[in-house]
């Protein structure tokens, strides 16, 4: 943002020179170039923010016919929306920021979710726990926490949950941590529709899942005192009260990705995402900060599912396949691995397409144009091309990190025709040697 | 890759096992953990496979009929998924890319072969032996040409022009292929499942003392075993297959040596996707094939290519066919069988059991680069 300010305002100054007269509209240019760098990249910032909170004050007045896309999100779909966003920003920690792939994210979904069930529902009907719990009834059976309480164990636990993934499998190359991941993200749902008799003992409820699960709220002492609601679900309006939480963790979540970027363990996350040898070489040690990222990660994922769980009030198997992480990792992708907004900017577009968009589109387009096409049928599939064309043509996303894009223009080579194998190394003593059993011998 | 080869003297101290190529003196420290770690784990590693044999020992003795039954379907389960697993090595041991799209380019196969039985063939039970026999020939011999098309199909429109990107990208556009061939299934054949009539007897081959053993079956691993015995003969003896070796070796190398890589590339996909091909033929002869069917058994097979070692032709064949009997003995066996219904957390249990105790798999060779 920064350099094109720069360039926009040397290039207008330039222009100052030729032009003596100034318009109305350079007048502004002139003005908003005046502003300190850091306003100037804030303001977008609140104009976005602005939008979105008072986004329910203004939802049910908004056009329901528009072209193409029909509707805008209602409540209940934007905090879904919201919350796979924050989803999306926790797996940018784990993909973007350190380089590692991450095909299972939806398993820290999963375990986010089940805690939630677990901590705050009737699901152990053989206790009986109440820890600052609104909305239930004084002899309700169960394990009863407050859900913001539940929030942050959740993501702890599910923190923890990386953390135990991450080390058997961190240590791998890329490829085959990507397998693994895959296949806790498949162990995992496969768990939780199974674990409804282990032993006689019901954890999970099996495929109908844990409901319901509690609302959050602030009790009646809070209530009376400043008036915040008692519990979300029993208000009159509780998707806006959900709505304004999640758009609350959402910037927590983005205020702590940002911070931790610029932190130390950020700066070796991106050294280690760049050149794993080379960081290592430099005393970052790989194996912790690795770990971090994938605690991290699972922390917002863990979070953001807990959230959601409570939000429908049901954690259940079917939400938790391996299209989930897909369609995140898709939302990292096409924002641009690494870059914050892009990833949320990518995440509100395709959540909104998931919800409603692509039904949306589809039934636009069978009804305006000759097409006979279900859209919502090849979610996944246009998923998948969304994937290959950045892949193919826009690696860095689409608000590209800065750093990121320099790090890929270095990686990808001009077109096809060019010779693709270029001679690295080719002097060293050793180079494309093997030894016996296919060991390298050292230059 | 030049850089990869020179990091293992550090990456030793963060990884433990997995990197144990080095040839200088390591600092005391590593070498002590070095020397304690990969002891600890080789002993948890061997416990859990004498478990696992013991289990098998005792339901074995108990009973004894069940436990060969199941033996026999393993292993024909065991055949189809080495053809599969077969595609997922040699397209490791060239690009290093573990092909997503894979498991779907046999589905996809699958499915165009069911089409070409009923529909262009119009084979039945009721057909002739010789229309059978010749029915099915020519169905694996265009099911095989099908796969190798859409395969290297694959790797011409995505993959190439990602040579040099990062290998992330790779793996990204291999995920994203994976779903847009599911969707080309998807698209043309509908979520039903696909069949083929029963056109092998269901006669037994033999039946001893209640272990039986049928013609189906028996198919599966008689096409299987010249498919193999081909393949090796591809990649050992024929000029094109000496390439391929050359490329994954070391590509630049091959290059300079006047192998035309990208050619040899495009021509282990097509060698990959005619094993899909052929592989899916197979698997209809047993069961029914969908358009998600490549996903979940694409992903067994790749457990079963890295538990034989990935990049190891038979290893990959060993691997597939130990998959293929332990998935046969949990579904089958009495004796505190977890069953069914935990086939796939089995399946990846095992593949991350490998990775963490021996990332070299079965018959692999440790390389410098770590698992």
């Amino acid at each position: 943002m920064a350099g094109r300010g720069q360039r926009s305002r040397a290039s207008l100054r330039g222009y100052r020179g030729q032009v003596a007269s100034s318009t109305g509209l350079h007048r502004v240019g002139a003005a908003w170039n005046q502003l300190p760098e850091r306003t100037r990249s804030l303001i977008p910032f609140f104009a976005l923010l602005t939008i979105a909170v008072t986004y329910p004050l203004y939802v049910d007045s908004l056009p329901t016919n528009v072209p193409v896309i029909l509707t805008f999100p209602d409540m209940h779909s934007a905090v879904t929306i919201l919350v796979f966003t924050m989803m999306a920003v926790g797996l940018n920690v784990v993909v973007g920021y350190c380089g590692l792939l991450d095909l299972g994210y939806v398993a820290f979904y999963a375990l986010g979710a089940y805690t939630a069930g677990w901590l705050a529902s009737g699901q152990f009907q053989q206790v009986k726990f109440h820890f600052g719990s609104v909305g239930i009834t004084h002899d309700a059976r169960g394990i009863h926490i407050s859900i913001w309480l539940v929030l942050l164990s959740a993501a702890i636990v599910t923190a923890l949950g990386g953390i135990f993934i991450g080390l058997p499998t961190l240590r791998l190359r890329g490829d085959y941590l990507a397998i693994v991941t895959l296949g806790f993200g498949e162990i995992v749902p496969q768990f939780v529709r199974n674990a409804d008799n282990l032993h006689g003992f019901d954890l999970t409820h099996g495929t109908f899942g844990i409901n319901p699960i509690d609302s959050p709220g602030f009790g009646n002492r809070l209530h009376n005192a400043v008036g915040l609601p008692v519990s979300y679900q029993q208000e009159f309006d509780a998707d806006r009260l959900f709505f304004w939480t999640v758009l609350a963790l959402l910037l927590v979540t983005i205020f702590c990705c940002i911070r931790l970027r610029d932190s130390r363990l950020g700066r070796a996350w991106i050294a280690i995402r760049e050149d794993e040898t080379a960081a290592g070489a430099m005393g970052i040690p790989l194996m912790r900060t690795k770990t971090w990222a994938y605690a991290i990660g699972a922390f917002f994922g863990g979070a953001a599912g807990a959230y959601i769980a409570s939000f429908n009030s049901v954690a259940n198997p079917s939400q938790f396949n391996f299209n989930i992480s897909i369609f995140l990792l898709c939302m990292v992708v096409l924002g641009g691995m690494g870059s914050i907004w892009g990833v949320v900017v990518a995440a509100v577009i395709l959540s909104w397409l998931n919800v409603e968009g692509l039904a949306n589109i589809g039934s636009w387009l069978n009804s305006n144009t000759p097409l006979n096409f279900e859209v919502a049928k090849y979610q996944f599939g246009i998923y998948g091309v969304i994937l290959v064309l950045m892949m193919l043509f826009r690696p860095v996303g689409l608000i590209p990190e800065r750093r990121r894009k320099r790090e890929l223009e270095e990686g990808t080579r001009g077109p096809l025709d060019e010779p693709i194998y270029e001679m690295r190394g080719a002097d060293e003593p050793g180079a494309g040697e093997r030894g016996a059993g296919g060991n390298i011998p050292r230059g | 890759m030049r850089r990869r080869a020179e990091t293992p003297s550090f990456v030793v101290l963060e990884s433990g096992i997995a990197v144990q190529a080095g040839t200088e003196q390591p600092s005391p420290r590593a070498r002590v953990r070095r020397r304690k770690r990969p002891a600890a784990l080789s002993i948890i590693g061997v416990c859990l496979s004498l478990v696992l044999v013991a289990w098998l020992i005792v339901n074995a003795i108990k009973e004894p009929t069940d436990f060969f039954n199941v033996f026999l379907i393993g292993l024909t389960t065991g055949c189809v998924y080495a053809l599969v697993a077969l595609g997922y090595t040699l397209v490791y041991g060239i690009l290093q890319l573990i092909n997503f799209a894979h498991g779907d380019v046999f589905a996809l196969s699958g499915l165009f072969a069911s089409t070409l039985v009923v529909s262009a063939f119009s084979l039945d039970t009721g057909s002739g032996t010789l229309s059978i026999a010749g029915g099915l020939a020519a169905t694996f011999v265009i099911a095989a040409a099908f796969g190798a098309t859409v395969n290297s199909a694959i790797e011409f429109i995505a993959y190439r022009r990602l040579r040099n990107a990062p290998r992330l990208a790779l793996l990204i556009t291999a995920v994203g292929m994976s779903f847009i061939i599911q969707n080309i299934s998807l698209a043309f054949y509908d979520v039903n499942f696909r069949r083929i009539p029963p056109l092998i007897s269901n006669g037994n081959v033999f039946s001893i003392r209640g272990v039986h053993y049928d013609w189906a079956s028996f198919f599966v691993i008689l096409v299987t075993i010249p498919v193999l015995i081909f393949l090796t003969w591809v990649v050992k003896s024929t000029r094109q297959g000496k390439g391929m070796r050359a490329t994954s070796q070391d590509p630049e190398a091959a290059a300079m040596m006047g192998i035309n890589v990208n050619r040899t590339i495009s021509f282990t996909f097509a060698l990959a996707g005619a094993l899909a091909g052929v592989g899916a033929t197979l698997f209809l002869v047993e069961f029914n094939i969908r358009y998600d069917t490549g996903f979940e058994l694409g992903l067994i097979a790749f457990t079963a290519a890295v538990l034989g070692g990935i990049g190891n032709l038979s290893g990959a064949v060993l691997g597939a066919i130990i998959i293929g009997l332990i998935q046969a003995f949990n579904e089958g066996l009495a004796w505190n069988a977890p069953g069914s219904d935990w086939t796939r957390s089995i399946v990846f249990g095992i593949l991350i059991a490998i990775l963490v105790f021996k990332p070299e798999g079965l018959l692999g060779e440790r390389t410098p680069e770590g698992a």
